[in-house]
């Protein structure tokens, strides 16, 4: 937008999108400011007028109090189980059907393609109580399983997939690969899986994401304390009957870092990877 | 690639048949076996618990023990339901004020983000995008603690310094509705700022030389050409986000906690205390479905104005 105005009202714009921006900026990273700030503070510093608003020296001590409350690191350790297995999973699912779907003819694909994309569309809330009962009867609950297993269903993924290989995977290579006497899964393994490598990081992004903030699911199924993922064991911090402020955001900063750290270092894909998938679907 | 393709015909002859087998079949079948897990996975977890839901609905059941089949009631105990109402009331208030300023900001944000005069760009775009990489129950208990009741809470201090009492964000109608808003609001609104900022940098740079050229002023260049191309996008943000508030559930459970208060109850926690508190499954069930039809309709209704207003 070049405004060709005169110099001191052009700058006085330019000044208030400064002064937009960097409101919009404070308040963004505020709250994970005073996180961190509550984290290393006393309870007594918290609740006081006014409240602690620099770094205290409760840091550790804190964090032990998290420690000896909740099973912080079982808990972490426990996403980072469910989340990766379930994003591998469905990075090959997915890429498996989108290849399938962008590259083969078989009968009834498209019929099938758009009830896929149909499945998008129903609230996860609707089977949630039958669901629950399935994971029951297969004696799951308490088991990884119960997250990993649905957690492989990605209808975004394989639509994903698929525009990207049918615009991306050459056919000619596909046919010349095959008259050469490849296999179909060797021409998936061998031509399509170097090339998507890109829509990989962007699905593997938002999965990963989806199921490592997902807390709905497992506090359903996740009823013992070692099953629990870090977003159900955050909620046992609350639940205490004595609210020890600083022991609380303590747990809660620890277990959003990492992801903030990851965030920061691969910026520029993470936000293109979580808003592309939305305008594109 | 021609080259490779031109190798490939020298070696192996087109007639050559490798298998019983024709290839379209041989394809067809791999086809199958590629997206059937998809399929197999969704019948099992997806499908048919769907379906199942509806049965359920018309069931007395806790979970153990005998059905029983008791066709419309658990539909008219649910509408009959005050506390129903309330939740989604609740829900639908919570919607307004957690989607209306979050659209609104995040389209002032992404136009001040897409001037070319600014410097620093990626450090706004990562901070204002930052929350929306916060899990949403730690986006709840760091505001449930900023929103305390007493006059430290960080809202209450900020309150006090223009002279109003603490108030009650825990427990009063609207303070409960507001904190849950704005934990909403603060997730997502950098989500939505990025969206839309994609959206304006798809708007073709000769729009505006032409209506520069043809005298525009900056607002009529905004009403004129920013909003209508950027119509697409904001339909499809007011249609995403409207989804997701009908479906919150994390903020209000970690903020009013096990005590389900009134104030704070939206459909879906209204339906997770039926299910797995009250072991009601039979009208949890039929809550679920009344909450799959409002989105429907609601979603109809979005389509519907997108269609008329995108003419």
């Amino acid at each position: 937008m070049s405004e060709k105005i005169g110099s001191k009202k052009f700058s006085m714009s330019k000044a208030f999108i400064y002064l937009i921006l960097a409101v919009g900026s404070f308040l963004s990273i505020f709250p994970l400011y005073w996180m961190f700030v509550m984290a290393t503070n006393h309870n007594s510093a918290i609740n006081n007028v006014p409240p602690a608003f620099i770094p205290g020296e409760a840091l550790v001590e804190n964090f032990t109090n998290v420690i000896n409350t909740i099973d912080f690191f079982g808990a972490i350790w426990n996403s980072l189980i469910v989340s990766t297995i379930a994003t591998i999973g469905v990075l090959f699912l997915c890429s498996l059907a989108g290849f399938a779907f962008a590259i083969f003819n078989f009968k009834g694909k498209n019929i099938l393609f758009v009830f896929i994309l149909v499945t998008m569309m129903i609230p996860p809330q609707l089977g949630l109580i039958p669901q629950y009962i399935i994971i029951t009867k297969l004696d799951w609950l308490n088991d990884l399983k119960a997250i990993i297993v649905p957690g492989l269903i990605d209808a975004f993924g394989i639509f994903w997939m698929r525009q990207y290989i049918s615009s991306n995977v050459p056919k000619e290579l596909v046919e010349a690969a095959k008259i050469d006497g490849c296999s179909n899964f060797r021409v998936y393994w061998n031509i399509a899986i170097p090339v998507i490598i890109p829509a990989f990081a962007t699905l593997a992004i938002i999965r990963f994401m989806y199921i490592w903030n997902d807390f709905l699911w497992p506090l359903v199924v996740l009823r013992d304390q070692s099953s629990f993922t870090i977003q159900v064991a955050l909620r046992g911090l609350i639940d205490n009957y004595v609210r020890d402020n600083g022991m609380i955001l303590s747990g809660t900063f620890w277990a959003t870092v990492p992801l903030i750290i990851v965030f920061i270092l691969l910026n520029r894909l993470f936000i293109s990877s979580l808003t592309e998938g939305a305008v594109k679907s | 690639m021609a080259q490779i393709q031109t190798k490939v015909q020298k070696q192996l002859p087109p007639t050559k048949k490798r298998s019983s087998l024709s290839e379209k079949t041989k394809e067809a079948i791999s086809g199958y076996i590629y997206i059937s897990p998809f399929f197999i996975l969704f019948g099992i977890f997806g499908l048919f618990p769907m379906l199942f839901s509806f049965y359920l609905g018309f069931q007395k059941w806790n979970g153990l023990g005998e059905m029983e089949f008791v066709g419309f009631q658990n539909f008219k105990w649910i509408l009959t339901d005050q506390l129903f109402w309330t939740s989604l009331s609740n829900t639908l208030i919570m919607w307004v004020l957690g989607t209306l300023p979050q659209l609104l900001i995040g389209i002032i944000l992404a136009y001040a983000l897409n001037s070319t005069l600014i410097k620093l760009k990626s450090f706004f775009r990562v901070s204002i995008f930052m929350p929306y990489v916060t899990s949403t129950v730690a986006v709840a208990i760091v505001f449930g603690i900023m929103f305390n009741d007493q006059e430290f809470g960080l809202f209450n201090l900020i309150a006090g310094l223009f002279g109003v009492d603490p108030i009650s964000w825990g427990t009063s109608w609207w303070g409960v509705k507001v904190a849950i808003s704005t934990m909403v609001f603060w997730r997502w609104v950098g989500y939505n700022t990025i969206i839309y900022l994609a959206g304006l940098q798809a708007i073709p740079n000769d729009l505006y030389e032409a209506a520069v050229i043809d005298g525009a002023t900056i607002r009529q260049k905004i009403q004129y050409i920013t909003i209508p191309m950027l119509r697409p996008i904001i339909i499809l943000t007011v249609f995403t986000s409207t989804i997701g508030a009908l479906q919150l559930f994390t903020e209000p459970l970690i903020f009013i906690g096990r005590t389900y208060r009134e104030e704070g109850l939206t459909v879906v926690l209204y339906l997770y205390r039926e299910a797995f508190v009250n072991l009601a499954f039979g009208p949890a069930s039929a809550a679920a479905i009344i909450l799959f039809l409002i989105i429907i309709i609601l979603s109809t209704i979005n389509v519907f104005i997108a269609n008329r207003v995108g003419r």
